[in-house]
């Protein structure tokens, strides 16, 4: 217990009204995440797992509890705020990657820089920050490459460098792999594993149990409650996968 | 986030769709181009009129028949008359002080022949010695009609400048005999250059005595109807500080000698400026509509930019929401899109004052009409150009704030 949370997250439930009915999305869900873990969500559609990552990404508002975000207080915050945090503290991975198509890798990676609150770097050291994390994500020559100039995986790779960009707390990956072939989804896992051994924390949401073998924990959600929540050094990924298969 | 990031973002925006970007300009370039023509001709207008102040002569009054009472027959156009009469000018000129010119003119439109050259329509004025002196034409050549001439109804013409031009080329007209209608006159000078004041082109006129009108040019069943009528008596003051009170001492005069009171006058009598102001209500007419030209494009203008906005929010949602998990702050998106407005209606201003200059150089080579461009026209119209920007981008930019960044990313 020596490692602090990053996500505290206590009875959190997210109620939406579809006409006159209410459909609870979550249902009182408590979970923590150290500092440094590598978390794999799990649950089929429907179960609140986007639900949930739309809060865990300040993307949206608990109905009620509470949710800590590095020691903040996030749960009642102004969309004004909320913005900010997601700058600071949280970087995106999209399955659909969500990259500026009219833009450059380069000009994608530094967009959490150009929303950066009292930000004074050079052109040219943004641009050296930029080059430099695309190459650490490795992609290579793709500076000035469109996103449709460029494959699947390597416009993952520019989303991850763009979630790097601002050093935020929390990365949080939503199905990173979806879109991609098995051969580019490894790869992609593969950063994903390193940037978590460099000391990064991650959130990952996936169906894929392949995937969440890379995390270190796994929870599963079915109905808007935890079912399951698991360590994978207990728990051998090898059964898992092919109890889901 | 840095202003220069800002307008990247907005140019880059606009750079998307260039031409759907000029149409919607469009508006706005009209509007604006429209304000500038607008305050070119007025100023141009102005200037027009203050040089008219000055030539059309100094301190002068004009008599004049009132509008409706001219219908009226006048058999007896004697003193108790209600038509103003060169008996009425003379008695001005007698029992009033401070005046120091008196000047009849009577209009009358005849044929001018000289040999084989002839001119239709030509305007002759039937007046009086003064003339040159009060409406502030020079002498050319020759001398200008005398009370001699009045005395006798001699039959002498005195040219204008361009009509001897016409007649006689280079020559000097001084001693011919022209046609003026049916009779025979002999010219005894010409004027010199004067050009055209308010309606009046002083180079084409020809001057006969007053007399000679009254005596040979009254043969027609409207003239000899006028009798001895006057059109215009023109009143020169000696000094402008006392027009008010020779106006009232005009009136009380005309007053006794028609039998009336000031109030029942069937004369006006108006200084220049009264004169200035009817002519400058005809050019206001024409200001104002294209006042209401400009405005009108400055909002229709505004309203396709707010169109063209909602569309381009719409087709960039997913980009917005982008941008929102990246960190933009409603007020980075609102500043975005707002900027994007403004930058569209700016560049609409820049090619609407281009416009409006060379419009207003096209209405003044073209069409003749004086303009002026102001700088504060080109202020005034960029200011108005961003005051539509920003009231119509406002909307648009405030939805794109508004979007919920979850449904904006899942926008396809």
């Amino acid at each position: 217990m020596s490692e602090p949370s990053i996500i505290d997250i206590d009875q959190i439930t997210k109620v939406y009204q579809m006409g006159n009915v209410d459909v609870t999305a979550l249902d009182g869900v408590s979970l923590s995440v150290k500092q440094g873990e590598f978390l794999a969500i799990m649950g089929p559609s429907g179960s609140g797992k986007s639900t949930l990552m739309n809060i865990l990404g300040c993307l949206d508002r608990p109905t009620s509890g509470t949710y800590l975000l590095a020691g903040e207080d996030v749960s009642r915050m102004s969309r004004e705020q909320l913005a900010r945090i997601r700058n600071q503290k949280i970087g995106f991975v999209f399955q659909s990657y969500n990259l500026l198509v009219q833009a450059t890798a380069v000009q994608n990676v530094l967009l959490p820089i150009v929303y950066r609150r009292n930000e004074h770097i050079s052109t040219k050291e943004r641009y050296e920050i930029a080059h430099n994390t695309l190459i650490s994500v490795g992609l290579v020559d793709r500076d000035r490459h469109k996103p449709t100039e460029m494959s699947g995986g390597q416009q993952q790779r520019v989303a991850i460098a763009r979630a790097l960009i601002n050093s935020p707390a929390l990365i949080l990956a939503d199905e990173p792999t979806g879109n991609l072939d098995s051969h580019s989804g490894i790869e992609i896992m593969e950063i994903l594993q390193k940037l978590h051994t460099e000391g990064r924390t991650i959130v990952m949401i996936t169906h894929d149990a392949r995937n969440a073998s890379y995390a270190e924990r796994t929870v599963q959600l079915k109905d808007g409650k935890i079912d399951a929540n698991y360590n994978h050094a207990m728990a051998p990924i090898q059964a898992m996968a092919g109890g889901a298969a | 986030m840095k202003i220069s990031e800002v307008l990247r973002i907005a140019g880059e925006g606009i750079a998307r769709n260039k031409l759907r970007a000029l149409l919607t300009m469009l508006g706005v370039i009209i509007g604006v181009a429209a304000v500038i023509i607008m305050i070119a001709i007025s100023a141009g207008t102005e200037a027009t009129i203050s040089e008219n102040i000055k030539d059309l002569g100094t301190n002068l009054l004009f008599v004049t028949q009132s509008m409706g009472t001219m219908q009226a027959p006048a058999r007896n156009a004697g003193p108790s008359g209600t038509f103003l009469t060169y008996d009425d000018a003379q008695a001005i000129s007698t029992s009033i002080s401070g005046i120091s010119g008196v000047v009849v003119e009577r209009d009358i439109s005849e044929q001018i022949k000289y040999g084989s050259n002839s001119i239709d329509s030509l305007s002759v004025v039937g007046t009086t010695p003064s003339y040159p002196q009060v409406r502030d034409v020079v002498q050319a050549s020759g001398r200008f009609i005398t009370q001699n001439d009045i005395d006798n109804s001699a039959k002498v013409v005195v040219l204008g400048y361009s009509t001897a031009q016409s007649l006689f080329g280079a020559a000097d007209p001084t001693g011919e005999k022209i046609y003026v209608g049916d009779i025979r006159v002999t010219v005894v000078g010409v004027m010199a250059k004067k050009g055209v004041v308010g309606n009046t082109n002083y180079d084409e006129r020809v001057y006969i005595p007053l007399t000679l009108v009254f005596e040979k040019f009254t043969f027609s069943p409207f003239a000899r109807m006028q009798g001895d009528q006057v059109g215009t008596i023109l009143v020169q003051v000696a000094d402008m500080n006392t027009m008010d009170k020779v106006i009232t001492q005009i009136q009380i005069l005309l007053a006794k000698r028609h039998e009336t009171t000031v109030a029942a006058l069937p004369f006006t009598v108006r200084t220049q400026e009264d004169i200035i102001a009817t002519q400058e209500s005809t050019t206001a007419a024409f200001r104002s509509l294209l006042a209401w030209v400009a405005g009108v494009s400055l909002v229709v203008g505004g309203i396709g930019i707010m169109n063209i906005m909602l569309v381009s929010v719409t087709e960039r949602t997913r980009e917005i929401g982008i941008r929102q998990a990246a960190g933009a702050t409603p007020g980075d998106i609102r500043g975005q899109f707002l900027t994007e407005a403004l930058l569209l209606s700016l560049t609409g201003g820049l090619i609407g004052v281009m416009a409006g200059v060379g419009g207003a150089w096209f209405f003044y080579k073209i069409g003749e009409m004086r303009t002026g461009v102001l700088p504060n026209s080109i202020m005034l119209a960029f200011v108005s150009a961003a005051i539509v920007g920003i009231f119509f981008g406002f909307y648009p930019a405030n939805k794109a704030a508004q979007l919920d960044p979850i449904e904006a990313l899942r926008h396809e």
